[in-house]
């Protein structure tokens, strides 16, 4: 049994698209990738017979960039999550990770790959018998983290998300947004490069949403890549950060800093209309410039 | 730190499991005290074999100081007389039957004799002197024991000619067919082991699998999530297993050297210790069982 405690992100790295030398992250054994997470065509089939839930998927997503993925019920973005995290395996195409293509990752080297990616759920998903302090450390312990290193970073990393004092509260005892806040803050504690969050808000009201957003913001800035699946128009208005939309398991937009929904007017686009807030009104009249257009699988390659 | 991690998972899961653990320790050993019980009964077939058991077939037992029978009339054998019945065994109408044939005196039958009886008290009442003397035939054909008894049996210095396997056969037989019916019971109740470790290894996961989602997640290896429910099974198996070990040890101490060897004194029977060499095989055995019975199950109900 080793215990691991390496870099912040040291994927094994094999056969991988442009490494780039970053003087930040100046961890000798590890090469820093510009590009995290690669879809290279992916396409996902769970039924011969249904549709694809992923057809032919080509995606880019930067180090330190913060992406949404927004979509109706069904469009593919929990797939895309899974074939990120190695839960599933692609029908065709290629998903790179930190420059790893995962197809290439043996079962027993998987957990390594899952030790740099950290993911949160609609759900919250804590140990209801575990305080907020044994919530956070049950994820160093499980991969061999020494007790003083869980000491010393359990508390800062609760600091982190806001839920300084907290330690010794169960999670019943805690709102909603503080139990997802434990929960981020579970996901970050072993510094995952990417941060993969499935509806993080779907639980929350507007306000606690924002806070959570705001969490997550903190997390990006400190240079982890987020990538965030969601329906919450306002929190994806609110942000203007590059957002992926998927249809039917197709890349339907990809743009920087853009809206929940499309700036390019579509038929039947109501929803925007609920949306009377007067920073939508500012959206309209100086709309952002994509300085992404969709990207097709060809101009990866 | 993993370690003690494991630990404390292998604790809650135990708690939290606990009738189900008590079961399955329960049926563990009441499956192997059957697989030890028949263990026992051919430990106890090889001691009652004694030394010449599986060698010969035929024992002539010569006259002794204290031989009553008619042809110890003239006391203890002479060299005169051992020296005629060798002679007699060598001739050609007899040794057509036997392959072979051993002599062995009083103080080879005291050494035997406190080979095989040396769990029992009576050794220490026994001398050389209270041992006949015999020589011990290994017949061609164990059906022509008759030609041998009836030539021997009158001869002078012969107390008695008897055929030991066919004393013992008997008994034996009836020994073997009651390890067959305990090996059976064992095997049945085996299998009801098998399938209970793998419900409580079942229940245990599903009850966990909250924490065993969130290992995957946050990449633990395969090890440090499954090897909680392996040792969970594998500690069961191997307290019911120490049971079954227990017993045999108090069976064997109580029943056969407390009880049965005051009944039958001119019986082996086994030592406590004897049985004590049964109890590795048996914890042995109980680690197989709940290690591949989990094993098994985990691939099906704990996806890492």
């Amino acid at each position: 049994m080793r215990i691991v405690e390496g870099p912040e992100l040291s994927f094994p790295q094999e056969k991988a698209p442009a490494p780039v030398a970053d003087p930040a992250h100046k961890a000798a054994s590890c090469r820093v990738y510009r590009v995290m997470i690669r879809f290279e065509n992916v396409t996902k089939v769970y039924d011969q017979n249904a549709r694809p839930a992923l057809d032919s998927v080509s995606l880019e997503i930067d180090r330190g960039e913060f992406a949404f993925l927004v979509g109706a019920s069904g469009s593919g973005k929990s797939t895309f999550l899974r074939l990120v995290l190695k839960e599933d395996r692609a029908t065709s195409g290629i998903v790179y990770v930190a420059g790893q293509n995962v197809a290439n990752i043996s079962s027993w080297r998987v957990p390594r790959l899952r030790r740099g990616i950290g993911v949160v759920f609609q759900d919250f998903r804590l140990l209801p018998q575990k305080n907020v302090f044994a919530n956070v450390a049950f994820a160093m312990q499980v991969i061999g983290k020494s007790r003083s290193v869980i000491r010393d970073t359990v508390p800062e990393v609760l600091k982190t998300v806001g839920l300084e004092g907290k330690e010794r509260r169960m999670p019943h005892e805690l709102s909603g947004g503080e139990q997802q806040r434990v929960a981020i803050a579970r996901a970050v504690v072993n510094r995952p490069g990417i941060l993969l969050a499935d509806e993080p808000t779907g639980n929350l009201d507007p306000t606690t949403s924002m806070g959570i957003m705001g969490v997550l913001d903190k997390i990006n800035q400190n240079g982890t890549t987020v990538v965030m699946a969601t329906h919450d128009d306002d929190i994806v208005n609110e942000m203007r950060k590059r957002v992926v939309e998927l249809k039917n398991g197709k890349v339907i937009r990809d743009e920087a800093r853009a809206l929940y929904t499309s700036m390019i007017p579509v038929v039947g686009q109501s929803r925007r209309l609920k949306d009377a807030s007067g920073r939508d009104d500012a959206a309209d009249t100086n709309p952002p410039q994509p300085d992404r257009s969709p990207r097709s699988g060809e101009d990866q390659l | 730190m993993r370690l003690q991690f494991i630990l404390g998972e292998i604790g809650s899961g135990l708690r939290r499991n606990l009738s189900m653990v008590v079961s399955v320790i329960l049926v563990t050993f009441v499956s192997l005290t059957f697989v030890g019980a028949a263990g026992m009964l051919q430990l106890q077939i090889n001691q009652m074999k004694g030394y010449w058991y599986d060698k010969v077939q035929v024992a002539i037992f010569l006259c002794g100081d204290g031989s009553t029978a008619a042809g110890c009339a003239t006391g203890p054998v002479t060299p005169e007389q051992q020296e005629n019945l060798r002679t007699l065994l060598e001739s050609p109408a007899v040794s057509q039957y036997i392959n072979d044939f051993q002599f062995e005196s009083k103080e080879d039958a005291y050494k035997h004799f406190k080979e095989q009886f040396s769990n029992s008290p009576i050794v220490d009442s026994v001398t050389p002197d209270q041992l006949p003397a015999s020589f011990r035939i290994n017949m061609k054909d164990p059906e022509k024991y008759q030609i041998i008894s009836e030539t021997f049996a009158s001869q002078p210095g012969v107390e008695t000619v008897i055929d030991q396997r066919q004393v013992l056969e008997r008994l034996f037989s009836v020994m073997n067919a009651a390890s067959l019916v305990a090996v059976s019971i064992a095997g049945v109740m085996t299998v009801c082991a098998i399938l209970l470790i793998a419900t409580t290894i079942r229940l245990s996961a599903f009850s966990r699998r909250r924490e065993t989602g969130i290992m995957r997640l946050v990449g633990a290896s395969k090890i440090v999530i499954q090897l909680p429910f392996i040792l969970e099974g594998v500690i069961a198996a191997v307290i019911g297993a120490a049971l079954a070990s227990g017993t045999l040890w108090a069976v064997a101490h109580f029943f056969l050297g407390e009880f049965m060897s005051k009944q039958y004194p001119d019986t082996a029977f086994i030592s406590p210790a004897q049985t004590l060499l049964l109890a590795p095989a048996l914890i042995g055995l109980g680690v197989v069982l709940a290690g591949t019975s989990s094993l098994l199950t985990l691939r099906r109900y704990l996806r890492v």
